[in-house]
């Protein structure tokens, strides 16, 4: 215990060192630091490829005033904690950990460096200094699933799975119950890649899934190599992911959903320099900005594109929630009563199919 | 000309040296490569190298280092031992994993209880977890003469299979709001397998590793049993007149390595990692291979090649975040260490030759 008191001590002298170096900043001799962690390349072309772009959003928007330092293909676990502790040692007054996993960690290092804020991405534990962020990714999946119901000819949807938890399961029943409502006869056949980023293992579920009929396929998986499969068969629907995958636009990809971090960042950066910076939840959508839809490409036709964007309207001024109600569960369990909408508690752990999706969600 | 001679008796000057030379060769490659992409070398070399050890924030990286090493230090150990008798386990990786999720399903099947004796049944069932994942390779090798590197390879893959499926269903946190992931064994007091002195890096994997390398250096030098293992990498033939049993030594070799393997997966997902995720696994077992030809298959050799390995990541990652290195840069860093050790490795059993090369 004794020797645990020593190292907070050092950390925290370390850190109040630090301090000092911070109420520098406010008189404007000192650049805020503000550090980001990714959980993959930078180059990846997906989830962090647009976090990145977030980094450099801040550094454009706040010119001299701001530093930025990034680590990339940082492994969870043990790895992530000694990266933002370096970071904090190295001065960083905001940091930003972007991947599920980093939780845990974050929270470890949080506590040792109580002076720096710390932003983490789709977790749900929270500090004092550690504020959570995600993105409604499922309010872009319902006009996916919109302009999936009405581009098939076969009725037969593909979808891709990266790994079976809240976050991609809620993307799955958004499109279904939006591909449901343009087109009655659609069925979801959908195919677990248990990875987020393997283009290899990508490209096969889309041929699986472009064998078995499909000729529109979703994808919750970051690469583009889905695009190039349906580009091989030819007359197959696809989406971008995380990235607008605009290389492979106007036909496979006929739109996209964009994480974009941008605005966020900026403000959260803002925050800090301010000294108007508290510990938030923040789980924002279309209305946003943080949840972006490419351009809908010629390939869908204008009365589509046309319902897509008034769909889009209408869950960016909140008119409209992608689950609302009725609806049942998979097993015919009333899930929402008719108008009712999901609650967000609901939402982050849903773990359930909405009634006439078929197959079991893996254990 | 230049010519490559064989050498009648491997050079034991070259064996000892081609280490610390290709340490300096991929320091100066690596700085024009750093040079090239921008950044000043010596700056980045001193932050990879030097700041770690000796920088201001020493205090927080040396035992890092520790943690960092433990685990190659462990499983690489196991690997030199096979390796010397060229029974070549390259399936250390899915070994680490099962180590880990057969630790972590006892002291998870435990929790709440405190007890004294939940930590060590889970170091007993993390040993078992990589011997038993090792031992398949070993049991269809002497058994229908399967190649092991294959299969041990394979059952990485399978591993890797595992791996998710516990973290997505059995051993989920059932109160981790349907999120993946494990309850997290740091908040577990008698399954945490903590720093034995707060802060120092020393956990129960340190301890391990510096075990296994007195042990091993006792084994090769002392015991019967590593003499089989080094008769029968330098020639086989021999070791089969002198009596060595070639279904035992498979056995051993690759069950010792896999034992080890499992240790380290276990005391690190109860330490370190604190818990079992879809991406617990970060190819220690792979790395550790380096480590054990990088130390020489020598014990002492492994310890401080596993320590510099670790060095080079945690210098790594402070070169990115500091100086702006790509990570793809730093990984080709590490990926000129084996070469260059490799490629000089030649000239502990060939000497260069100046003048023109007779023809026989």
């Amino acid at each position: 215990m004794g020797n645990e008191m020593k190292l907070t001590k050092l950390l925290t002298s370390a850190a109040l060192a630090l301090g000092l170096a911070t109420t520098a900043m406010a008189d404007g001799h000192e650049k805020t630091k503000v550090g980001f962690v990714f959980v993959g390349p930078i180059g990846d072309g997906g989830w962090t490829y647009e976090h990145n772009k977030g980094r450099l959003a801040v550094e454009e928007e706040f010119g001299d005033k701001v530093e930025t330092v990034f680590v990339e293909s940082v492994a969870e676990g043990p790895d992530s904690e000694r990266v933002m502790t370096q970071m904090a040692l190295d001065g960083a007054d905001l940091i930003f950990t972007t991947s599920f996993g980093y939780m845990d960690p974050t929270i470890n290092v949080a506590k040792k460096f109580p002076d720096v804020k710390f932003e983490h991405a789709t977790g749900y534990k929270r500090a004092d200094n550690v504020s959570t962020y995600s993105a409604r990714f499922y309010e872009g999946r319902a006009i996916q699933g919109h302009i999936a119901g009405k581009m098939t000819k076969s009725n037969i949807i593909g979808y891709i799975g990266s790994y079976p938890i809240p976050e991609v399961i809620r993307g799955i029943n958004s499109a279904f119950i939006h591909a449901r409502k343009a087109n009655p006869d659609v069925q979801f056949k959908i195919v677990w890649a248990y990875t987020w980023f393997d283009p290899a293992k990508e490209a096969d579920a889309a041929k699986v899934l472009i064998e078995q009929g499909a000729d529109v396929v979703l994808q919750h998986t970051d690469s583009t190599a889905p695009q190039a499969a349906a580009q091989e068969a030819g007359n197959v629907v696809t989406f971008g992911q995380a990235s607008d995958m605009s290389q492979y636009a106007p036909f496979p990809r006929v739109s996209s959903i964009i994480d974009d971090w941008a605005p966020y960042y900026i403000a959260r950066t803002k925050a800090v320099m301010d000294g108007t910076w508290t510990s938030t939840d923040t789980w924002d959508g279309i209305g946003a900005g943080m949840v972006g839809i490419g351009e809908i490409s010629d390939a869908v036709p204008a009365d589509v594109k046309a319902e897509a964007l008034a769909l889009k309207a209408s869950l960016a001024d909140r008119s409209y929630h992608a689950f609302t109600g009725p609806l049942n569960k998979q097993d015919g369990t009333p899930f929402l009563a008719e108008g009712e909408t999901a609650d967000d508690g609901t939402l982050a752990g849903m773990n359930f199919y909405v009634e006439g999706i078929e197959g079991d969600i893996p254990q | 000309m230049i010519a490559l001679e064989k050498r009648p008796q491997p050079s034991r000057a070259f064996s000892l040296a081609t280490p610390v030379l290709a340490v300096i060769a991929t320091m100066v490659f690596g700085g024009l490569l750093f040079a090239a992409l921008g950044k000043d070398p010596l700056v980045a070399i001193k932050t990879i190298f030097w700041d770690p050890l000796f920088g201001q924030y020493a205090f927080f990286y040396r035992p890092q280092l520790l943690i960092k090493g433990a685990p190659l230090v462990l499983i690489a150990i196991g690997l030199s031992l096979g390796f010397k008798a060229g029974i070549w386990n390259i399936g250390a990786e899915g070994q680490y994993i099962m180590g880990a999720l057969f630790g972590a399903g006892v002291g998870l099947a435990f929790y709440p209880l405190e007890a004294f004796y939940v930590f060590p049944l889970m170091v007993l069932a993390g040993a078992l977890g990589g011997w038993i994942w090792a031992m398949i390779p070993a049991f269809l090798k002497v058994k229908f003469g399967t190649n092991e590197i294959l299969v041990s390879l394979m059952m990485v893959y399978v591993a890797e299979q595992f791996l998710p499926s516990m973290a997505l269903g059995l051993m989920k946190n059932p109160e981790g709001f349907g999120f993946p992931g494990s309850r997290n064994l740091q908040q577990y007091p008698s399954a945490f397998n903590a720093d034995l002195i707060e802060g120092s890096g020393m956990h129960w994997g340190v301890v391990a590793a510096m075990v296994a390398v007195i042990l091993a250096y006792v084994l090769l030098t002392k015991h019967r049993l590593g003499f089989a293992i080094r008769v029968t990498g330098e020639a086989p033939r021999a070791a089969r007149f002198s009596g060595v049993n070639p279904t035992r030594l498979v056995l051993f070799c690759l069950g010792m390595s896999g034992l080890l393997a499992g240790l380290a997966g276990m005391f690190e997902v109860s330490g370190p990692a604190g818990q079992v995720t879809i991406d617990f696994n970060v190819g220690y077992g792979f790395t550790a291979i380096i480590v054990a030809f990088l130390g020489r298959l020598h014990p002492v050799g492994i310890l401080l090649a596993g320590l510099l390995m670790a060095l080079t990541y945690i210098g790594g990652d402070i070169a990115q975040s500091n100086l702006g290195l790509p990570a793809a840069a730093i990984q080709v860093f590490q990926g000129m260490l084996l070469f260059f050790l490799l490629a000089l490795d030649v000239l502990t059993n060939y000497r260069l030759r100046f003048g023109r090369s007779e023809v026989a």
